[in-house]
């Protein structure tokens, strides 16, 4: 094991992030043989965390818990991670696509002088040459890109889309908690506003159920987020909505908005403009309900239902119910 | 207060994209300002008309992209700069592109730099974040407001739905997300005026830079388009029925419920 691999383990609100975990099966992806070390940051006590790496593939973790670590700054998360680099001297570095990660990983990358890889959906080992895919133009295609020389292979990869490892509750590994003195910051985080709903996050989730103008109002979304709940899903929206007032801006999906990847996508009252059609046709399987036969949207969906969604909706909260058919 | 807009074209978000000969065909597409760059030229004469100063947008790219930054002084901004790259560089990545902006700003009295959060081609939202550290600068990503007072920022950025509140100290760079206000449409005199504000054209010599200085650490070797999806299944019959025949094809066919 003469190669280690960092990754790090994402906390949000105390809890770690699902794409913490598929950031360990991506860096087995990286060096199969190398040594696991997860570094996980916060405030307060990080050991369940820490041993939940582990379970899911971390050889080793270091921990390092501040006061000022309780809200994310790229200061004060750039100085640890950095630390813990020059401790190590890893050869890969991997971590989430999320805001955190899209924030802090292209400080480091700068300050190191690093290529960074962002955004990566599949990494595959080409003659030891390490591939990484992402999507481009809002997933319109894609491209493989490869760091040039010896530097660091460093990723950040989008959630949902390089599957964690199965978690072992018997995996045991080494956890250390490093000392690192944070600060000198520049930026202070006044206060936290939450405003997502529930705990299921639009760019994690394994469904997403997405509202365009045909769903009429703000009140019109009660339903999909019925069906969300039932489901165990987010509630994501075209931009016409989000224009129109129904929702957040948070919530819109496409070529501005947010790329999302779920295992279903069930596009309610959507007509499937180009720009809107970027930010999911990459869903595995996608669900249509439109009154309009011509809609865009039927070209790119699995199944398709014709007709009203104020119809359909209950229904099919209702069937969903009788059915028992939970996704946990 | 001395305003900077970091600012990119990108093709029209109507645009399909096809690929030829292993790279992205440009031939007849209508390009734009990335969206996200839009909100930045945005805010920086917004700011500017609360607080005074000059805004200057900047744009590293070949000749054509003097029409985006026309476009942009035509918005408001006073002054417009043109890094063209076309003759000097093939290839580079966001390490090349933070790096010529690093040469440009050297020595340069700066108050705020705004970009776009993200460009909706290449979408690695590496640039502003990159080109602050290299300026040491505090950045702050994904911004929906900001407001300036007495040297210090306070911005509220969004946090993948959830929103931060967060006070910095001044100079800093940000970068801008949708929600942060309405870009203006450009109008018959400010289109006019905009042909005479200056803009300024460089190339890599004039920023004491060599190609080797500024050589991308990452590769692109292969472009490709997602596989094309079948037609899919318009369902049949009374509601009710079509429901039923939904949810059992999720659950048994598709398996995702």
């Amino acid at each position: 094991m003469s190669e280690k691999i960092l990754v790090i383990g994402e906390l949000q609100q105390g809890v770690l992030r699902k794409v913490s975990y598929e950031t360990i099966a991506a860096a087995k992806q990286l060096n199969a043989n190398a040594e696991i070390l997860a570094l996980v940051l916060g405030d307060g006590d990080l050991q369940q965390p820490a041993e939940e790496m582990i379970h899911y593939g971390a050889d080793r973790v270091v921990t390092v818990s501040h006061a000022n670590l309780s809200n994310y700054t790229s200061e004060g998360y750039g100085q640890v991670i950095m630390e813990v680099m020059q401790d190590e001297k890893p050869s890969g570095m991997i971590m989430g696509h999320t805001s955190v990660g899209k924030d802090v990983t292209p400080k480091i990358a700068s300050r190191l002088e690093l290529g960074l890889i962002s955004d990566a959906v599949a990494i595959e080992k080409e003659d030891d040459q390490v591939l990484f895919t992402r999507p481009i133009y809002s997933g319109k295609a894609f491209e493989k890109k490869v760091m040039k020389g010896e530097g660091l292979l460093f990723a950040t990869i989008r959630p949902n889309n390089i599957s964690a490892l199965e978690p072992d509750a018997s995996r045991t590994g080494d956890i250390t908690a490093k000392e690192v003195d944070v600060k000198d910051l520049r930026t202070i985080v006044k206060e936290v506003i939450r405003k997502k709903t529930e705990g299921v996050d639009l760019s994690e989730a394994k469904i997403v159920i997405a509202g365009g103008r045909g769903v009429k109002s703000a009140e019109g979304f009660n339903a999909l987020y019925e069906l969300a709940d039932l489901l165990g899903g987010a509630v994501g929206a075209s931009r016409g909505a989000c224009d129109a007032d129904y929702c957040d801006y948070s919530l819109q999906i496409g070529q501005t908005g947010k790329v999302v990847t779920p295992d279903l996508y069930i596009a309610v009252g959507i007509s499937g403009a180009i720009q809107h059609m970027a930010g999911m046709s990459n869903s595995k399987v996608i669900v249509a309900i439109n009154s309009d036969e011509e809609a865009n949207i039927f070209k790119m969906a699995d199944y398709g239902i014709v007709g009203d969604l104020f119809e359909v909706l209950p229904l099919f909260i209702e069937e969903l119910k009788l059915q028992g058919a939970l996704v946990s | 207060m001395n305003i900077y807009v970091l600012l990119k074209k990108t093709f029209d978000t109507e645009e399909a994209i096809s690929v030829s000969g292993g790279r992205i065909d440009e031939s007849g597409a209508e390009f734009i300002i990335n969206p996200y760059d839009e909100y930045a030229v945005e805010e920086a004469i917004q700011q500017r008309d609360q607080h005074g100063g000059t805004v200057t947008v900047v744009t590293i790219g070949d000749e054509d992209s003097e029409k985006q930054l026309r476009t942009a002084l035509a918005m408001g901004a006073d002054e417009a700069v043109l890094i063209n790259t076309s003759e000097d560089l093939d290839e580079g990545d966001q390490f090349t592109t933070a790096k010529i902006l690093e040469a440009f700003f050297e020595g340069k009295e700066v108050d705020l730099i705004l970009a776009g959060n993200v460009a909706i081609d290449e979408a690695s939202g590496q640039v502003g974040p990159r080109l602050a550290e290299r300026l040491n600068m505090p950045f702050i990503t994904t911004i929906v407001k900001l407001d300036i007072e007495d040297e210090m920022a306070k911005i509220e950025k969004d946090v993948e739905g959830d929103l931060e509140k967060i006070e910095v100290s001044m100079p800093v760079l940000v970068t801008c997300q949708q929600g942060l206000n309405e870009p203006r449409y450009t109008s018959l005199p400010g289109i006019m005026k905009a042909k005479k504000k200056p803009l300024e054209q460089l190339e890599l010599d004039d920023l004491d830079l060599d190609e080797d200085e500024v050589e991308a650490k990452t590769a692109t070797i292969s472009i490709f388009l997602p596989p094309k999806k079948q037609a899919g299944r318009i369902l049949v019959g009374e509601t009710g029925e079509q429901v039923k025949e939904l949810v059992s094809l999720l659950s048994s066919e598709a398996k995702v419920i």
